[in-house]
Order: C-alpha cells, then sequence, then structure tokens
C-alpha cells in the first residue's frame, strides 16, 4: 500500500490512489488479534467468561470503525479531481 | 428410524421443497438480457441492491463453517474454535477499501473473476492461469464442506446407511442442487437465500434464549465444559481442549483469525458475490452492516459447550464407522427440540449448505470458463457458449466436492476449509496487491506463488492426523516443525501457527526480492490494461469495451 504514484507512464495509467487519514482507524480492529490482552476467565458477564464477552464487544468497535470511515469519506471522494461530477450523478 | 426422526424428516422435505420451487422460479426474477449470457447468468445482470446483496454475501459467508464446523471444534477443542468470531469483525475493516477498487475496476473493464482482473493488470497468460487454477481447487474443499455439513443434517434424521450407500442422501440433495443452478444461474441462491436466512435466524433465535436457560444458564455450561474439556483422553494423553487458549495455540488463534480474514474476499464466490452489487455504495452499507452476523456466528459457537453441558455425544458415522463431531450441533436440537422444531432447524442448517454450494460453484465454473476454456481451448467462444460452459462446469465442481467429502475426512471438518484457505491465501499478492501497485513484477509473483504454494502444501503434508499418523490432518503447524532446507529457526518450540500464513509470508518475501532483483536488472515490465480513474468508477460511469482498453 504505497502512497507513492507507479514509475511507469502515461500519467493515467496506475493506481490512483486516494488517500485519507479516516482509513487508518481501519486498523483499530486489528488490536482484537492481541490475545494476552484478553485471554481471561475473569471478570464474568451473564455467566460468559471475559474472554467471549469482550470479543462480542469487539464486534461493535469493529462496525463503528468501518462506518466511521465512510462517513468521514464520502464527501472528499465526491470532490476529488475530474471526478466530481461523475461522483455527484450516482 | 424412530418416530421423531419421521417428523423431522417430512418437515425438513416439505421446507426442502419449497426452495427447489423458489429455483426454479429465480430464472424469472428481475430477468435481462437471457440467462444465455454469462454476465446474467453468473452475475444476475450486475443489478443487486443492498438487501439481495446482504443476503447473497451473507449466505457466501455463512455456511454449515457456521452452524456445523465452528461449533464442533468448539466441542472438541474449546477456546481455540472461538477464533470465527475475530475472524469476521477484522475481516470488513480489512477488506473495506480492496473490495470497493475491484468493483470499480471490474466493471468497468466487464471483469467476472480475479483472474480476469489479474490478466487485465498484468498481461500475463501464466500469471492469470495460475490464479484462476488456484481458486478453482481452493474452492472444492470448501464446497465439500458444505456437503459434510448437510451429510450431519441427513444423518441425525437418521439417514445414517452403511458403505456407499451411506451418501446416498447427499447424491440426491446436490442433484436438486445442481439441476437448479444449472436453470437460474446466480439468482436461484440469491432468492433462497431470503428464505434460508430467515429459517436461520428463527432457529438461532429459539436455541440462544432457550438453551442456556434449560441447561442451567451459561455460568454453569462454561463450568461444566471447563471440566469435561480438561479430562485427559484416552488415546492422547493430553486434555482435549479448554475455555481459554493456551501458552502454544495463542499464535494459532490469531493468525487463524487474520488467515481466514485474508482469505475470504480472495475465493472465487466471494468476488462474484461484490460484482453483482449495482453500486460502490451498496458494496460501503453492505460493509457496515454484515457484521450483525457476527453476532449470531459467535452464539453459534457457544452452542459447542452447550452440547458439551448437554452431554451430546456425536453420532458414528454409518459409512466410516467413526465419532462425527459435525453432528454435535444437529445431536443436540434433535434432543431439546420437539421433533417439528428440529425438522425447521435441519432445513435451515441443510439450505444453509446448499446456497454457498451453488454459489461457490458458479464461481469456480466461471474461473474455468473465463481463463481456462476461452484463454486457451476456444478463444473465439461467443456469450452464449461461455455461458453454457459455465453451466456445464458447475456440475463437475459440484460433483468433484462430492467426491473430496466421500474421500477425504479430516478429524474436524473445518480443516477443510483451512486447507482451502492455505491455497487461496498465495493468490493476494496478485490479486489484492495488485488492487493497489504494479510495483511486483509479474515474474516474481509468479516465483512468489510456486514458493508459497509448494511450501504451503508440503507443510499441510507434514501434519499428522489426530492419531499420530498420516498426512494432511489439520492446518496447525508446531514452529519447531518448521524447517527451512533443514534449518529450523524456531527450535523446538511447539507453539502452533496456521499453515497459510506461513505460506503466504514466504510468498511475498520470495515475490518482493524477485522483484528487486528484475528491476535492478531492468527487466521489461508487461503492459497494464487498466487506467487510473477505473478504480473509482461509480454506477452510471462509461464502460469500456476489451479494445478500447489497450488503447488507453
Amino acid at each position: 500500500m504505497s502512497s507513492a504514484p507507479p514509475p511507469h507512464p502515461p500519467a493515467d495509467r496506475g493506481s490512483g490512489l486516494r488517500w485519507s487519514a479516516w482509513n487508518l482507524l481501519l486498523l483499530l480492529p486489528l488490536l482484537m488479534l492481541v490475545t494476552p490482552w484478553f485471554n481471561r476467565a475473569t471478570p464474568r458477564l451473564a455467566g460468559l467468561p471475559f474472554f467471549y464477552w469482550y470479543q462480542f464487544a469487539f464486534v461493535i468497535v469493529g462496525v463503528a470503525c468501518v462506518w466511521i470511515v465512510y462517513a468521514m469519506t464520502r464527501k472528499p471522494a465526491r470532490r476529488a479531481g475530474s471526478d466530481a461530477a461523475k461522483g455527484a450523478r450516482s | 428410524m424412530t418416530g421423531g426422526q419421521v417428523t423431522e424428516l417430512v418437515v425438513f422435505l416439505i421446507l426442502f421443497g419449497l426452495v427447489t420451487v423458489l429455483g426454479f422460479v429465480a430464472a424469472r426474477w428481475k430477468a435481462g438480457d437471457g440467462l444465455n449470457h454469462l454476465d446474467e447468468w453468473a452475475l444476475g445482470g450486475r443489478r443487486f441492491g443492498g438487501w439481495v446483496t446482504w443476503f447473497l454475501v451473507g449466505g457466501d459467508l455463512y455456511t454449515a463453517y457456521t452452524f456445523v464446523a465452528v461449533p464442533a471444534l468448539v466441542f472438541g477443542s474449546g477456546a481455540l474454535g472461538f477464533y470465527a468470531l475475530p475472524y469476521t469483525v477484522v475481516l470488513y475493516p480489512i477488506v473495506f477499501l480492496p473490495v470497493l477498487r475491484l468493483w470499480s475496476v471490474s466493471r468497468t473493464n466487464g471483469y467476472v473473476t480475479p483472474a480476469d482482473f489479474v490478466k487485465g493488470r498484468y498481461n500475463s497468460p501464466l500469471l492469470a492461469l495460475l490464479i484462476a487454477i488456484t481458486g478453482i481447487v481452493a474452492t472444492m474443499p470448501y464446497i465439500a464442506l458444505q456437503l459434510a455439513g448437510l451429510e450431519s443434517v441427513l444423518r441425525t434424521i437418521g439417514l445414517n446407511g452403511h458403505g456407499l450407500l451411506g451418501h446416498l442422501p447427499l447424491f440426491v440433495a446436490f442433484v436438486v442442487l445442481a439441476v437448479y443452478t444449472y436453470s437460474s444461474g446466480l439468482r436461484a441462491p440469491a432468492l433462497i437465500a431470503f428464505v434460508k436466512d430467515i429459517l436461520i435466524y428463527l432457529v438461532i433465535i429459539v436455541a440462544i434464549v432457550y438453551l442456556p436457560a434449560h441447561f442451567g444458564g451459561w455460568s454453569h455450561i462454561f463450568d461444566q465444559a471447563a471440566t469435561t474439556l480438561a479430562k485427559k483422553s484416552p488415546t492422547t494423553g493430553k486434555p482435549a481442549g479448554s475455555i481459554l487458549l493456551t501458552g502454544t495455540n495463542q499464535l494459532q488463534y490469531a493468525t487463524l483469525a487474520l488467515g481466514s480474514a485474508l482469505a475470504l474476499f480472495l475465493y472465487p464466490h466471494s468476488v462474484t458475490g461484490v460484482l453483482a452489487s449495482k453500486s460502490r455504495n451498496v458494496i460501503k452499507k453492505n460493509m457496515i452492516a454484515l457484521p450483525a452476523y457476527s453476532f449470531v456466528l459467535g452464539l453459534l459457537a457457544l452452542l459447542g459447550y452447550v452440547a458439551i453441558s448437554a452431554g451430546v455425544k456425536p453420532l458414528v458415522n454409518g459409512a466410516t464407522g467413526k465419532p462425527d463431531t459435525n453432528t454435535v450441533v444437529p445431536e443436540l436440537f434433535a434432543h431439546t427440540f420437539p421433533s417439528w422444531f428440529a425438522g425447521v432447524a435441519f432445513a435451515a442448517i441443510g439450505i444453509g449448505a446448499l446456497v454457498p454450494a451453488a454459489i461457490m460453484s458458479i464461481a469456480a465454473a466461471n474461473l474455468w470458463t473465463r481463463n481456462i476454456y476461452k484463454a486457451y481451448l476456444h478463444r473465439g467462444a461467443t456469450p452464449a457458449q461461455e455461458a453454457r460452459m459455465s453451466k456445464l462446469a458447475s456440475l463437475v465442481v459440484k460433483f468433484g466436492a462430492v467426491l473430496f467429502v466421500i474421500v477425504i475426512d479430516p478429524q474436524f471438518s473445518i480443516d477443510l476449509q483451512l486447507i482451502g484457505g492455505v491455497l487461496i491465501l498465495q493468490t493476494l499478492p496478485s490479486v489484492a496487491i495488485a488492487l493497489y501497485t504494479r510495483w511486483l513484477h509479474a515474474w516474481a509473483l509468479i516465483a512468489g506463488w510456486v514458493v508459497g504454494m509448494g511450501w504451503g502444501v508440503y507443510l499441510l503434508y507434514t501434519i499428522p492426523a489426530a492419531t499420530g499418523k498420516g498426512h494432511f490432518g489439520g492446518s496447525a503447524l508446531a514452529l519447531g516443525k518448521l524447517s527451512i532446507i533443514g534449518w529450523h529457526p524456531f527450535g523446538t518450540s511447539t507453539t502452533q501457527i496456521y499453515v497459510g500464513i506461513v505460506a503466504l509470508v514466504a510468498n511475498l518475501v520470495v515475490a518482493v526480492v524477485v522483484t528487486a532483483i528484475l528491476r535492478a536488472v531492468k527487466a521489461p515490465q508487461t503492459p497494464d490494461s487498466t487506467l487510473a480513474a477505473d478504480y473509482h468508477a461509480e454506477e452510471g460511469d462509461p464502460l469500456r469495451t476489451p479494445d478500447q482498453a489497450l488503447v488507453g
């Protein structure tokens, strides 16, 4: 995921990357993979050991992150460059 | 067969008959220019809106894997099986941006398969062929998992015959599926996915509300599961598992979740679900809404513990003579629900296996037609010939998967899907990374694929079955067993890791090193048929014909 433009001409070839800092938020749910942080039995919630309800709670974190990126990147994408008219149409 | 089983079978058959009729009706639903065109048969005319996509992609992801294989793993080894929940949580943030680029570039250039995209991006026939073959082969064990799930239901109903006769109900169910997929294409599973989800939500809600209370509440269920899993197995002398991760399987847990998430949208059937939607916005909204299924998946996984607490014993498979852990959830339902409702639950599981199996076989068939038949065997094929070829190939793929179930018999059926994952992950550099950059050279990607695939399959071969003998017994490798031409970088470590991630790392390292070398010697690049703007195209933007694409 390099943000540098690809090296080969002509100019309209290549990858057309559009960057937004909000996209970094998509990395946050990956913290769920750090198992030592939650591999514990207590405290229990409604009988579920911590290990289980912590991960259920992370479903909400995942949804929130994707939703925020969706909401915050909608407008800039439409304004960008020559695509303004096309974006507004759809 | 007992009286209860007869009731179960009757309810199962009524619901199964209903979806069969739906499958035939589907051919006329939102019909376009006729099913003789591949875009129509295979992508529903690229016209699916938000709700259809939600059910269709949901139908792809939440399958017999969710209802049978994951709870079976939790039943057999405890916390490890719960990796399926983090898998579906990290999945959407990871794929959110790449699938949008894939949708746009595929729509503009008329791509139907991942191999189509690779062909357009790199113009390397060999690379595109490797991607197509990988997609077809990796899909087969995934379809086989669906069949194993369907079979577990039929056996619980009492159709548990011996020998080859024991597989008869499976053949019958699949002939029905094959015939209506053949006539309706993607519209059949898309329409049936509605029925499937309604049935499944009904069953889940009842199961989750009723079962924990019935067996003394979650606290009691977890305590009992912990005690049972801690008992030492008479065959291996070790405990079966635990309700928390242990020192050796934490890395396995994380790599299984990450590897599965990276793999899912490389499978041709997931790509089909994405490409069939009508706009970027439909996909974006779905990526936000689809995790609603994750809650369900997590709760279903916990049914493995409920089954332990309920004292469920896996049914002995009449065909193999061994206990079949896939049957624990069906058995749990059969013992705790009234017969008619158990029948509804079985139909939900059965249809939940058929929908994805249909989508998978269509997607694998497209790869065959577009990237092998048309590219190598019959270059001038008309759209009608292409559609006919795909229909025939979808039959072949389905029956290939039937053979897979009969011939291969791992301890946990989930390993079928995980072995498929090791294979499909090797296409990540050529498909997912290529969506962002062409820095990696086509020949470097081929070299990476050869090393990743070769090593991945070799490592799978070295993993023995639970008995300590045999090959292809699972997908977890002890780091101490990992050797690079005789060198053991991790000594005698017993920490487990998912083979797919190991093979993918090797693939990436080779691809980067070979690219650096090829760039240093200024090796010629293959041309790119895609344009920068293609990756952001919206619904309504102009399409390009293949000739225009070459001119740019």
